[in-house]
C-alpha cells in the first residue's frame, strides 16, 4: 500500500499570549508572555495565583457562533471551536453554511482535551444534582461535559463526516492527536484531519495540579517572570489554558488545490513507558521517551543530525533537565551538536491537553517563516544542562536554513509523542508517476 | 397578563434557542417551535424550564410533550395560570 504524505496547510491558535495564527506569529517573534495574576486564584487561596488565559474570547465567541451554539459551549469547547475554524479558514476552505445539507466525508477532526468541562461540572451538575434537582439542569449538560465535546461541536460546525473524536493523553494530548490524525491520512483513511487539543483556564482544572504543588507559586506578584523552563530557579510550571489546531491534508491534495504548505509531516510516533524503568504516574521512563523520539525520527528518514531544532515538552519542574538529557541521548549527540532548544511555555504556561496543538503550530509557523522565539526567564540555566546552554534560544533567532524541527509532549500515565516537521520546499513536490 | 404579553414572553424565552431569527420575529401562534423556529427538540427541555421560571409555574412532563407550536406554549401558560 502507498502511504500518502502529509502536510500542514492551516493553523488555528487561541492562546494565552495572542488569539488568531497572524497575532500569534508577532507574539512568537517578540517572545510576549502571556502569563498574568489571576485574581479568581487568588479568591480561592491557590498557591499559584498566575496564569494563561487567552484575551477576549467571549467578545470573539459572538462573532464566532449563534446564541443556540454559545448556549451549550463552555470554554473548553469555546477555544477548540475557534482554532478549529480558524485552522480550517487559514487552510482556504469555507465554512459551510448552516443550513447545508452536504456533509464532508474526506474531512475529520481529533481534538483532544484533559479534564473537559469543569466549570458546567462544579457549578452547575454538581451542586444541582446534590440538591435534588436534575430536573433543572437543562439540555446543555451532556454535550458541555462529554469527554468529546469539543471535537463534536467541531464536527457539527464544519460538517465533517470521516473520523470525529477526542483523544486524551494528559500533557500530551494534542501532540498525540497530530500523531493520531497524520497517521490517519497517511493510510488513506482521511485526506484532512484537523487536530490539536483544547483546555478550559476553570480554577477546577487547575486546583488539582496545586494541590500537587507542581504549579509555580513563588512568582505571584511577577507573573510574566513565572514561567521558567531550563532555568535553575524553575519552581513549577504556570497553569494556561487555550487551543491549538493543525489541518493536517494529504499532500497531493493539498497541492491539487494549490493550498499555502506551512510544513510537511515527515515522522510520528506514541508511546508509554508502563510505569517502569524509572517511570510512574507522574514520571516519565527514560527508555521510553527516548524510543519514542528514535521512533519519530527514523519514520522521518532522518538524521539526528538534520533535527535544527527541538520544541521540548520543557514546563519549568524538575523534569526539564531529565528531558533534555533524554533528548541528548535519544538523539545520540555530543552537547555542541545538539539542536536549537527552545520552550514556548516560557511564554504562554502549560496549557495541558491544548499544549500539544499550540506547540505543533508554532513548530510549523517556525518553519514557515525561518525563525526560532525566543525562551523567556532561562537566563540563568540549570546546572544540569549547563552543557547545553549555546543551544539554548533566549533571543529571536532568524533562520534561512531552518528545516527540521522535533516536536515531544509527555504525560502523566507516562505517555509520550513527538512529532516531526520538515519545512515544505516547492522543489519537494513528487515526480509525476507514469502509468505506463 | 393577556394572551398578547404572554406571546411576547414567549418569544423573548425562545429567542436563544431558534436558529432561525427571522422566522421568530413573524412568528403567530401557529408556527411550529421545532420546523418553522428551527430548535432543537433537546431545546425544549429549556424552553420549559424558561416557561417555569418567568410564570412561576410547574410544567409536567406530559404537558411539556404537547407543546410542539407557539401556540401551544401560550395556551399552556395561560391554562396554569388560570388554574392556580
Amino acid at each position: 500500500m502507498t502511504l500518502r504524505r502529509v502536510v500542514v496547510t492551516g493553523l488555528g491558535v487561541v492562546a494565552p499570549n495572542a488569539v488568531g495564527v497572524g497575532a500569534f506569529t508577532t507574539a512568537l517573534r517578540n517572545g510576549t508572555s502571556g502569563v498574568r495574576f489571576q485574581p479568581r486564584l487568588a479568591e480561592l487561596g491557590f498557591g499559584c495565583r498566575v496564569g494563561g488565559v487567552p484575551p477576549g474570547v467571549p467578545e470573539l465567541a459572538e462573532k464566532y457562533f449563534d446564541p443556540e451554539q454559545r448556549f451549550s459551549m463552555d470554554a473548553n469547547i469555546t477555544y477548540a471551536s475557534i482554532a478549529a475554524i480558524d485552522a480550517w479558514e487559514d487552510g482556504g476552505l469555507t465554512r459551510p453554511p448552516p443550513d447545508s445539507e452536504t456533509v464532508d466525508w474526506a474531512s475529520g477532526a481529533i481534538i483532544g482535551t484533559g479534564l473537559s468541562g469543569m466549570d458546567p461540572i462544579a457549578e452547575q451538575l454538581v451542586p444541582g444534582t446534590n440538591a435534588g434537582r436534575v430536573t433543572r439542569l437543562g439540555s446543555s449538560m451532556v454535550e458541555q461535559i462529554m469527554a468529546s465535546g469539543n471535537s463534536a461541536r467541531v464536527g457539527g460546525l464544519l460538517a465533517l463526516g470521516n473520523e470525529v473524536t477526542t483523544n486524551s493523553a494528559a500533557c500530551a494530548t494534542g501532540t498525540e492527536a497530530v500523531v493520531n490524525g497524520f497517521l490517519r491520512i497517511r493510510h488513506g483513511l482521511a485526506e484532512r484531519m484537523l487536530a490539536g487539543g483544547s483546555e478550559s483556564h476553570s480554577p477546577y482544572v487547575w486546583a488539582g495540579f496545586d494541590a500537587m504543588r507542581v504549579l509555580d507559586r513563588s512568582h505571584n506578584d511577577d507573573p510574566e517572570r513565572a514561567s521558567r523552563p531550563m532555568s535553575a530557579s524553575a519552581a513549577g510550571f504556570v497553569p494556561g489554558s487555550g487551543a491549538g489546531v493543525l489541518l493536517l491534508e494529504a499532500l497531493d491534495i493539498a497541492l491539487a488545490r494549490g493550498a499555502r504548505i506551512y510544513a510537511e509531516v515527515v515522522g510520528a510516533a506514541v508511546n508509554c513507558g508502563g510505569h517502569r524503568q524509572g517511570g510512574s504516574m507522574t514520571a516519565p521512563n527514560p527508555n521510553a521517551v527516548r524510543r519514542c523520539v528514535r521512533d519519530a525520527v527514523r519514520m522521518a528518514g532522518l538524521e539526528p543530525r538534520d533535527i535544527d531544532a527541538i520544541n521540548g515538552h520543557l514546563t519549568a519542574t524538575r523534569a526539564d533537565p531529565l528531558e533534555v538529557n533524554n533528548w541528548a541521548s535519544a538523539l545520540e549527540l555530543s552537547p555542541q551538536e545538539m539542536p536549537l532548544l527552545h520552550a514556548t511555555k516560557s511564554l504562554i504556561g502549560h496549557t495541558l491537553a491544548a499544549a500539544g496543538g499550540i506547540e505543533c503550530a508554532t513548530c510549523a509557523i517556525e518553519l514557515y517563516h525561518g525563525f526560532i522565539h525566543p525562551s523567556l526567564n532561562c537566563e540563568d540555566v540549570h546546572p544540569q544542562i549547563a552543557r547545553y546552554e549555546q543551544a539554548i534560544v533566549r533571543e529571536l533567532r532568524e533562520l534561512e536554513r531552518l528545516r527540521t524541527i522535533a516536536k515531544a509532549s509527555f504525560g502523566f500515565g507516562d505517555v509520550n509523542a513527538c512529532v516531526v516537521f520538515r519545512k515544505w520546499r516547492d522543489s519537494d513536490v513528487p515526480p509525476r508517476t507514469s502509468n505506463k | 397578563m393577556d394572551e398578547k404579553q404572554v406571546l411576547a414572553e414567549v418569544i423573548t424565552i425562545l429567542k436563544p434557542f431558534s436558529r432561525a431569527p427571522e422566522a421568530l420575529v413573524n412568528c403567530t401562534l401557529k408556527t411550529s417551535l421545532r420546523d418553522e423556529l428551527c430548535i432543537n427538540s433537546a431545546r425544549l427541555v429549556d424552553v420549559v424550564l424558561g416557561i417555569e421560571d418567568k410564570f412561576g409555574i410547574t410544567v409536567t412532563d406530559e404537558q411539556a410533550d404537547l407543546v410542539t407550536t407557539v401556540g401551544d406554549a401560550v395556551r399552556l401558560i395561560l391554562e396554569s395560570r388560570g388554574a392556580a
